[in-house]
């Protein structure tokens, strides 16, 4: 073995240089971990002191001592139950079509996925403003829970497109062709075996989207969302308010005490979309044992 | 296979009502995957007719080329300059602190961790990820803000340099998750041959792995980039409603989904100038982010052509 000192003195830096570029690369990803607990920390710290069964259940004030949040809770969960009832069905009705029904890709399916996938890089607040021409103003249904809900659906419909397309093609091609050789239609063979198998995974996509849109705020805003209501929306026509839209108002507001109140409300919202991945997680769990 | 679905003649004769209704099942799920068509087209119409009204007032050179926003009192004057330059300073700030940290992370995670680490660290990055942009905001205005007053101490309570940072964490899960998405598409083969020639760890990853998922690195950076551009309130409450073109990132600034949402939240009344000029604004936005999604598509095309 040749005795190099000037390639061993190169080899040496070039192996302190990788130890080096590796500490650099793992605290570029602890950074994000620590973010999150700092996040955590701070809402804890500001929000817990709020956070009781009465706060969850009074109605809105302006005094931020008395105020309570059911409005507000209520006003999400209208919304949203609105929200999948019209998204879910459309959107898994044309991930269908995508997936079953065209298997050949015409030209005209092409263009429609294409389509889904630019959709899904739209800003939020621009569904904002469609929903505030086409619905508030052009069907006049007003600053109503069903405006909000219609642009809510159209926003997510192209997640829930792409989710359940997904979870359809994890469907084993024998499944389609069992079923039809035993007689069955197409729309049989759909509904009974490829729909059932691939549900766990549709319902997992369709969970996250769900929890996508709860935070969604700046598109509620614009279709007209209020940010004070006396109660909670009883009819479809209603007007209403929801969680991040009073984040958003309390956090903007000057007065001392509102940014606590703020933070309880993050809180509240933090825990619902905890229970929603949860659900989501443990979905995609049970699939994989009966697998 | 193919599931095409006959409607013949024949067909119908075999299969009696079942075929009928099997046609129409077809036809439903077919309109219902035209709503998305359907989207698109109502979004270009609403926005290219709302700001016709509102272009007949202020002529588009005006509006352009205007440096000043100042929508009341009536008259105003409705020059886009500000809001593009807020946005502007927002989408690079971010830009600026998640596109090297993103890369990084998606470097540690898909060539440096251990299994067990990249499991921890994969799916908490992904939880940062559903956080909801309004607890961004807050966080940007009663965390990010406070911290940075101990540096700056002249610094308003929304600024530009805040939002920046908000949005760029926002962003840093996207840039890592599509990044390493690009990195793992690099075959080992390239990695293997250059172990073999005697090359460290971080030669490998920065001589062979990231040139080669360049372009899908690069379609990352733009697809994370035009989020932050679209984000609203995030920047919203964190750098303020301040449309002003100047470049001081201790001072609030305006974003044109800014003012968007303050202008449909305030008192505009319908058919004004001003509530018009949502629709000049939310056009100029959705331009921009057109134009970076179709960049980063080509890209992402392209760099599947070479691999495959």
């Amino acid at each position: 073995m040749i005795v190099d000192i000037a390639a061993r003195k190169r080899l040496a830096r070039r192996k302190r240089a990788d130890r080096i570029f590796q500490t650099l690369c793992f605290f570029a990803a602890s950074i994000g971990v620590l973010i999150l607990v700092l996040f955590l920390y701070k809402i804890l710290v500001d929000g817990m002191g709020r956070l009781s069964l009465t706060f969850i259940r009074s109605s809105l004030s302006s005094r931020p001592g008395k105020t309570g949040i059911w409005p507000a809770i209520a006003g999400s969960a209208y919304v949203m139950a609105l929200t999948t009832a019209i998204a879910v069905p459309t959107g898994i009705a044309a991930a269908i079509y995508l997936e079953e029904f065209n298997t050949r890709k015409s030209r005209l399916s092409e263009f429609i996925q294409l389509n889904i996938a630019n959709l899904a890089g739209v800003p939020s607040i621009v569904y904002g403003m469609l929903g505030l021409a086409v619905f508030v103003r052009w069907l006049s249904f007003r600053e109503s829970v069903l405006s909000g809900a219609l642009t809510m659906s159209l926003l997510i419909l192209p997640m829930v497109i792409i989710v359940t397309q997904e979870a359809l093609r994890a469907v084993p091609k024998g499944y389609r062709d069992g079923s039809l050789a035993l007689g069955s239609t197409y729309w049989q063979a759909i509904f009974h075996q490829v729909l059932p198998s691939a549900a766990p995974g549709i319902f997992t996509g369709i969970i996250l989207s769900i929890s996508r849109a709860i935070g969604e705020t700046a598109p509620l805003i614009v279709v007209g969302a209020a940010a004070y209501v006396a109660g909670a929306p009883q009819r479809v026509s209603d007007h209403y308010t929801v969680l991040p839209i009073k984040i958003f108002d309390w956090a903007g507001d000057a007065k001392e005490g509102f940014n606590q109140v703020a933070a309880t409300a993050i809180l509240v919202l933090m825990i619902a979309l905890l229970v929603l991945n949860s659900a989501a997680i443990y979905l995609r769990a049970r699939s994989r044992l009966r697998r | 296979m193919s599931l095409k679905l006959s409607t013949s003649a024949r067909y119908r004769r075999t299969f009696g009502i079942r075929g009928v209704s099997e046609a129409v099942v077809k036809w439903i799920c077919f309109l219902c995957a035209l709503v998305s068509v359907l989207t698109t087209i109502g979004i270009i119409t609403v926005l290219i007719s709302q700001s016709i009204p509102f272009f007949q007032e202020v002529s588009p050179a005006e509006f352009f080329s205007g440096t000043v926003w100042q929508p009341t009192p009536e008259p105003g004057k409705f020059g886009i300059l500000p809001l593009i330059v807020g946005t502007l300073i927002i989408t690079v700030g971010a830009g600026l602190f998640a596109v090297p940290l993103g890369l990084l992370s998606a470097i540690f995670l898909s060539e440096y961790a251990p299994l067990k680490l990249r499991n921890f660290l994969k799916p908490t990055l992904e939880l940062l990820a559903g956080i909801p942009t309004v607890v961004y905001g807050y966080f940007g205005l009663f965390f990010v803000t406070p911290l940075l007053r101990h540096v700056l101490p002249q610094i308003q309570s929304s600024n530009a340099l805040s939002g920046a940072i908000v949005v760029g964490i926002m962003i840093l899960p996207l840039v890592s998750s599509l990044c390493e998405d690009a990195i793992s598409a690099v075959p080992r083969a390239l990695r293997e041959g250059a172990y073999g020639l005697g090359a460290t760890k971080m030669e490998v990853t920065t001589k062979i792995v990231v040139p080669g998922a360049l372009s899908g690195i690069m379609a990352s950076f733009i697809l994370a980039l035009s989020r932050a551009l679209g984000e609203t309130m995030a920047v919203t409450l964190a750098a303020g409603s301040n449309p002003t073109l100047a470049f001081n990132p201790a001072k609030a600034i305006e974003t044109m989904t800014a003012y968007i949402v303050s202008t449909s939240k305030g008192d505009a009344g319908v058919g004004t100038v001003r509530y018009n000029s949502i629709f000049a604004v939310g056009i100029t936005l959705f331009g921009f982010t057109m134009v970076m999604n179709l960049v980063a598509t080509r890209l992402v095309k392209k760099f599947r052509q070479v691999y495959s």
